[in-house]
C-alpha cells in the first residue's frame, strides 16, 4: 500500500490530481483508517452529508457500508415518477448488487451531483462555482451528457435517459471494477478470475468470497475507471423488472415528508397575498384588523406581495383576508381576448422565423385538395396537489431551505442571490414533491419565501393557498396556429404551420414544432410573442399544443385524402419506430372493429423526449353532448424499459393529465386577473370519469427515452378525433366545452 | 376554551380558535402531518380523516365541531403492520407523488368499513378525491384487492 500512501501525502500538499481527489472523495468518516490527512473541509465538500461513521463512498453515486448495505444517491427530485428506484436499478445492475440490500437517498444539493456538464459553466456561466479540480469527477459522472440541461434538474424526462444511462450505469460498473480490484489484490489473484454477483465477489478456483461491504474500504483506494465495461443487456437481472418503488412504503402511511410538512424549531407560519391584477403594486396596507387577531405576528409588505405571520397557517390565512390592501397599477387591460388579439396581429404582421422549410409549399398548395384551419389552446395551470410552499431558516450568514423543487441547485443559487450569500452557505434540504409537472422548476416561490424570511427574526414556513397557487402559476401558454396542407394522389404534398411561440422555456432542440410525418414540401414558422403573464414548462411543454394542432390536422388531411386516419399515418411514417408504434396501436386498440352505437375511436401519435407514443381513445357522445371517455390504449416505444410497473404508471398518469386538460382545462384572464381560483372552476378528472386504460410497450433494446411526459400530448387529439367521428364537428379549440360538449 | 377529542386513540385537548379547521389543528398543534392540505374548500379530499368513523374533509371542519368525537388519521392506520388497504396500495404500486394518498386511503378505509364488497360504481360514488398524478386505475384495482384481503382477514 506504499504507493497509495505516497499519493495521499502528495494530496496534502495541495496537488489536486484526479487520482488523489477521487480517492479522497472515496473515503469519508473511515478516512482515518486509511491514513487520510486532508483537511476536514475538503472532505466535507466532497461528500457533504453522504457518508457518516465508518461508511465508505465508492464514488459520489453509491455508498457501501461494512454491513454490506448499498445506498444509491440520485441527483433528481422525487415527484412521483419513481426516478430514484429506476436509477438505482440501473446502477445495481452494473454493480452486480443484491437488490434487497439497496436503498436510495436523494443526493445532497452540491455541485458534485449535478446532472449536466454544469461544471464548465455551460449553462450558468458565472454561477457555476465548481473548482477546477472537480472537473474530472464531473467528467466521470457526466461525460457525453451535453445540451441544454441545468443543474440537478428534474424535467425534460431526463432522469433515466441521461443521468441513468450515462451516469448511473457507469458508476455501478466502475464500483464493481474497484471491488474486484480490491479482492484481486487481497487474494493475489487476477481480476479476470473473479466474479461479482449479489453483492459478493467470488474466486471460483479457490472458493474464496467476500461481500462488497468487506471489500469496500479497500476498493475505495482505487480510482474509478472512466469507461468501465458495461453489461450486455441480455444478462440483465434487475433492469427490466418491476421492482417495487423504494419510496412507496412511506407514501402509504403518512410518514413521507413533503415540503409543506417540514417543522423547524421556532418557526412561524406565513400566508401571502399576491397582486390580484398582473403586475399591480401595493399602494397601502391597513393592517389594524389583521394585527388585532389573536396569534398574528407580523405583516410584511414587500411591495409586490404582502405576507402575514402567525402561530398557525390558518390564523395567518384569516389575517391575510382581514388586511386592507390597496393595490395600484398593473395590467388591467389584459384579458384572454386581448392575448388572442395580440396573437392574431402577430401571426399576420409579426416577424416570421422559419423552423423547418423544405421544397415548394406554395406550389404544392395549388394542386390537389388543399385545406386550411386555425387552431388554438388556452392557458393551463399546473395545479400540483401540494400548493407552493417554502420553509426558510436564516442564521447569520447561513440559510437552510426546505422546498420541493425540480431544480434544487438553481433554487439554491436563486436563494443565495436574493440573500446576497455565497451559494455554499445555503443548504437545501431534500423533501418529496407533491407533484411537479414543471411548476416546481420555477424560482418565484423560493425567492418569495426567502424575502419574507429576511423580514423576520424567526424561521418561517410560507404556504400558498390554493387560490394563490392557481392565480399565480407559471402557466402553459395559450397558443394560436394556422395550418395549411394539401393532399394529392392519397399523399400529403404540402404542410405549413404559422404559430405563436409564447416562450414557455422549451429548448428548440427538442423540436416540438416538427410535423412528424413524411411530407416533401414543408414550411413551419413561428412568431415569437412572449406571454404577458408568466408561463413555464407544463408537463410535455410545447408538445401539448403542437401535438393537438398537428395530430388533429393530420386527421383533416386523411379525410381530405379519403383515407383511414391510422393507415394514413402509417403510410406517412418512414421512421421505423413511429411506424411500428402505429401498427401496434392498430392491433391493440380495436381499430376497425365494430363499436357499440354512439362510440368511436380516435388515434394520435407524438414522438417527444426520445419516446414515441401512440394512443387510441374510445369515446362516446350522448344526444345532449355529454362526452364519456371509455378506454384509452397507449402504445409506447421508450427504448429499454427500466421498470415496467413504474413506466406503466407514468403513461396512465400522463393520460389522465392530458385528458383533464382536454375535457376541462382552461385558465382565463379578465381585467388583468385570473378567473379560475380553485378546483370547482378548474376541474379535474376523478375516479368516476377516469377511463379504463391499457399500456403496451414495444420490446426494445434501444437506449431509454424519457417517460415522464411523452404520453401527455397524443391523448387530446386522439379524443377530439374520436369526437369528430361522432359529431361531425371538428374541435379546433380547447377544452371541449367550447364546442358545445361537456363531460357526461 | 379547550376543546377535547380523541385522536388516534389518545385523548387530546387543544386551546385554539374554535373555528380553526381540524386539519390545521392536527397538523400544527398535534404534529401529525400525514393528512394534507390541498384546496381549503373540501373539494379535493387530501385532508380526509375519520370523524366517528365517517370519512370527513377536515380543511373546512371547525375543531369545535369535533368536541368529544373520535378522530382517526392516516397515522392510525397500520402503524405496525400495514392494513389491507395499505397492503393493496403497495401490491398495486398505487402512489406516484403520494401527496393525495393519505386522503385516498382514509376514504377507502371508510368505504370498506361500510361496504365490504364495493362495485366499481360504488367506488366511483364514494371516492371523489382528486389525484393529480392520475393513479385512478390502480386505485380502483387496489380497492378490490383490499376488499378481498379484508374478507380473507
Amino acid at each position: 500500500m506504499s504507493d497509495t500512501t505516497e499519493t495521499k501525502k502528495r494530496s496534502t500538499l495541495g496537488k489536486w490530481t484526479r487520482r488523489s481527489f477521487l480517492a479522497t472523495a472515496g473515503v469519508v468518516g473511515g478516512g482515518l483508517a486509511l491514513g487520510l490527512t486532508l483537511s476536514p473541509n475538503r472532505l466535507k465538500m466532497a461528500a457533504d452529508g453522504a457518508a457518516t461513521g465508518d461508511e465508505v463512498l465508492l464514488n459520489t453515486w453509491v455508498k457501501v457500508t461494512p454491513d454490506n448495505k448499498i445506498t444509491v444517491f440520485f441527483p433528481h427530485s422525487e415527484m412521483g415518477q419513481g426516478a430514484g428506484t429506476g436509477l438505482a436499478q440501473m446502477l445495481a445492475e452494473e454493480m452486480e448488487a443484491d437488490w434487497d440490500t439497496v436503498s436510495i437517498v436523494q443526493a445532497p444539493v452540491t455541485e458534485e451531483y449535478t446532472n449536466s456538464d454544469l461544471g464548465r459553466g455551460y449553462i450558468v456561466g458565472e454561477g457555476a462555482n465548481i473548482p477546477a479540480f472537480m472537473y474530472p469527477m464531473l467528467d466521470f459522472a457526466f461525460f457525453q451528457i451535453a445540451g441544454n440541461l441545468v443543474g440537478q434538474m428534474t424535467g425534460g424526462s431526463t432522469a433515466i435517459r441521461l443521468t441513468g444511462h450515462h451516469g448511473m450505469r457507469r458508476a455501478g460498473a466502475a464500483a464493481k471494477e474497484m471491488l474486484l480490484q480490491a479482492a484481486a489484490a487481497d487474494w493475489d489473484v487476477p481480476v479476470a478470475s473473479l466474479t461479482a454477483r449479489d453483492s459478493m465477489v467470488t474466486h471460483e478456483a479457490s472458493g474464496r468470497s467476500a461481500t462488497f461491504g468487506a471489500l469496500a474500504a479497500q476498493a475505495a483506494e482505487y480510482s474509478p475507471n472512466l469507461k468501465p465495461a458495461l453489461k450486455d443487456s441480455a444478462a440483465y437481472r434487475i433492469v427490466g423488472t418491476a421492482k417495487p418503488r423504494l419510496d412507496l412504503p412511506e407514501k402509504v402511511n403518512g410518514t413521507a415528508q413533503f415540503g409543506i410538512d417540514v417543522t423547524v424549531p421556532g418557526m412561524v407560519y406565513a400566508a401571502v397575498a399576491l397582486p390580484p391584477i398582473r403586475d399591480a403594486r401595493v399602494a397601502a396596507v391597513d393592517d389594524s384588523a389583521a394585527l388585532a387577531r389573536p396569534g398574528v405576528g407580523q405583516v410584511v409588505n414587500l411591495g409586490d406581495a404582502v405576507a402575514v405571520t402567525a402561530d398557525s397557517y390558518w390564523t395567518a390565512s384569516r389575517a391575510i383576508e382581514a388586511l386592507g390592501i390597496t393595490w395600484s397599477g398593473g395590467q388591467t387591460e389584459l384579458s384572454s381576448a386581448s392575448v388572442r388579439a395580440q396573437h392574431v396581429s402577430d401571426l399576420e404582421g409579426g416577424d416570421l422565423e422559419e423552423m423547418d422549410a423544405e421544397g415548394d409549399v406554395a406550389g404544392a398548395l395549388g394542386q390537389g385538395t388543399s385545406l386550411k384551419a386555425e387552431y388554438e389552446v388556452p392557458y393551463l395551470a399546473h395545479a400540483t396537489m401540494e400548493p407552493m410552499n417554502c420553509t426558510v431558516s436564516l442564521s447569520g450568514d447561513r440559510a437552510d431551505i426546505w422546498v420541493g423543487h425540480q431544480n434544487q441547485l438553481f433554487a439554491r443559487n436563486a436563494a443565495a442571490e436574493t440573500l446576497g450569500m455565497e451559494p455554499a452557505n445555503v443548504t437545501m434540504h431534500p423533501v418529496y414533491l407533491g407533484g411537479g409537472f414543471g411548476r416546481r422548476g420555477d424560482m418565484d416561490f423560493v425567492t418569495l419565501g426567502v424575502r419574507i424570511a429576511q423580514s423576520l427574526d424567526t424561521p418561517v414556513k410560507v404556504i400558498w393557498s390554493r387560490e394563490t397557487d392557481m392565480t399565480n402559476d407559471t402557466y402553459r401558454p395559450a397558443i394560436l396556429a394556422r395550418m395549411e396542407g394539401a393532399v394529392q394522389n392519397g399523399r400529403i404534398s404540402a404542410f405549413s404551420n404559422r404559430y405563436i411561440d409564447a416562450r414557455s422555456g422549451m429548448p428548440d432542440s427538442e423540436r416540438p414544432f416538427d410535423f412528424q410525418y413524411d411530407v416533401p414540401n414543408r414550411d413551419i414558422a413561428r412568431v415569437i410573442c412572449p406571454s404577458p403573464i408568466p408561463v413555464g414548462t407544463w408537463r410535455a411543454v410545447d408538445f401539448t399544443q403542437m401535438g393537438f394542432f398537428h395530430e388533429s390536422f393530420m386527421d383533416e388531411l386523411a379525410e381530405a385524402a379519403g383515407a383511414d386516419p391510422l393507415q394514413f399515418r402509417i403510410d406517412h411514417s418512414g421512421n421505423p419506430r413511429r411506424r411500428a408504434v402505429l401498427e401496434r396501436l392498430g392491433a391493440e386498440s380495436g381499430w376497425g372493429e365494430t363499436l357499440p352505437e354512439g362510440q368511436a375511436i380516435g388515434v394520435a401519435m407524438v414522438d417527444s423526449f426520445g419516446t414515441v407514443v401512440g394512443q387510441a381513445v374510445h369515446a362516446g357522445v350522448s344526444p345532449d353532448g355529454g362526452v364519456t371517455v371509455h378506454r384509452v390504449v397507449s402504445v409506447v416505444d421508450c427504448g429499454r424499459v427500466i421498470n415496467p410497473s413504474a413506466a406503466e404508471a407514468q403513461v396512465t398518469g400522463s393520460v389522465i393529465y392530458g385528458l383533464t386538460s382536454a375535457l376541462y382545462g382552461e385558465i382565463t384572464l379578465e381585467g388583468g386577473a385570473i378567473r379560475q381560483t380553485n378546483f370547482p372552476d378548474y376541474e379535474m378528472i376523478r375516479l368516476e370519469n377516469a377511463p379504463e386504460q391499457s399500456v403496451h410497450f414495444i420490446d426494445s433494446d434501444e437506449a431509454p427515452g424519457g417517460l415522464g411526459e411523452p404520453a401527455v400530448p397524443p391523448v387530446t387529439p386522439a379524443l377530439t378525433n374520436a369526437l369528430y367521428k361522432l359529431t361531425g364537428n371538428r374541435i379546433r379549440n380547447l377544452p371541449i366545452t367550447k364546442s358545445g360538449l361537456h363531460v357526461a | 376554551m379547550a376543546i377535547s377529542f380523541n385522536l388516534n386513540g389518545n385523548p387530546v385537548s387543544v386551546d385554539v380558535d374554535p373555528e380553526m379547521p381540524l386539519l390545521w389543528v392536527v397538523r400544527e398543534t398535534q404534529g401529525l402531518t400525514g393528512t394534507k392540505f390541498g384546496c381549503g374548500i373540501a373539494a379535493c379530499g387530501a385532508c380526509t380523516m375519520h370523524v366517528d368513523g365517517v370519512a370527513t374533509r377536515t380543511c373546512v371542519l371547525p375543531v369545535e365541531a369535533v368536541a368529544g368525537a373520535t378522530i382517526k388519521t392516516i397515522e392510525s392506520i397500520g402503524p405496525d403492520t400495514p392494513s389491507a388497504v395499505q397492503d393493496a396500495w403497495l401490491t398495486h404500486q398505487v402512489p406516484q407523488c403520494g401527496y393525495c394518498q393519505s386522503g385516498m386511503i382514509m376514504a377507502v378505509e371508510a368505504l370498506l368499513d361500510e361496504n365490504p364488497t364495493p362495485s366499481d360504481a360504488d367506488i366511483d360514488d364514494a371516492i371523489t378525491n382528486i389525484c393529480r398524478c392520475g393513479t385512478y386505475d390502480r386505485i380502483r384495482a387496489a380497492v378490490h384487492t383490499a376488499a378481498q384481503l379484508r374478507r380473507e382477514g
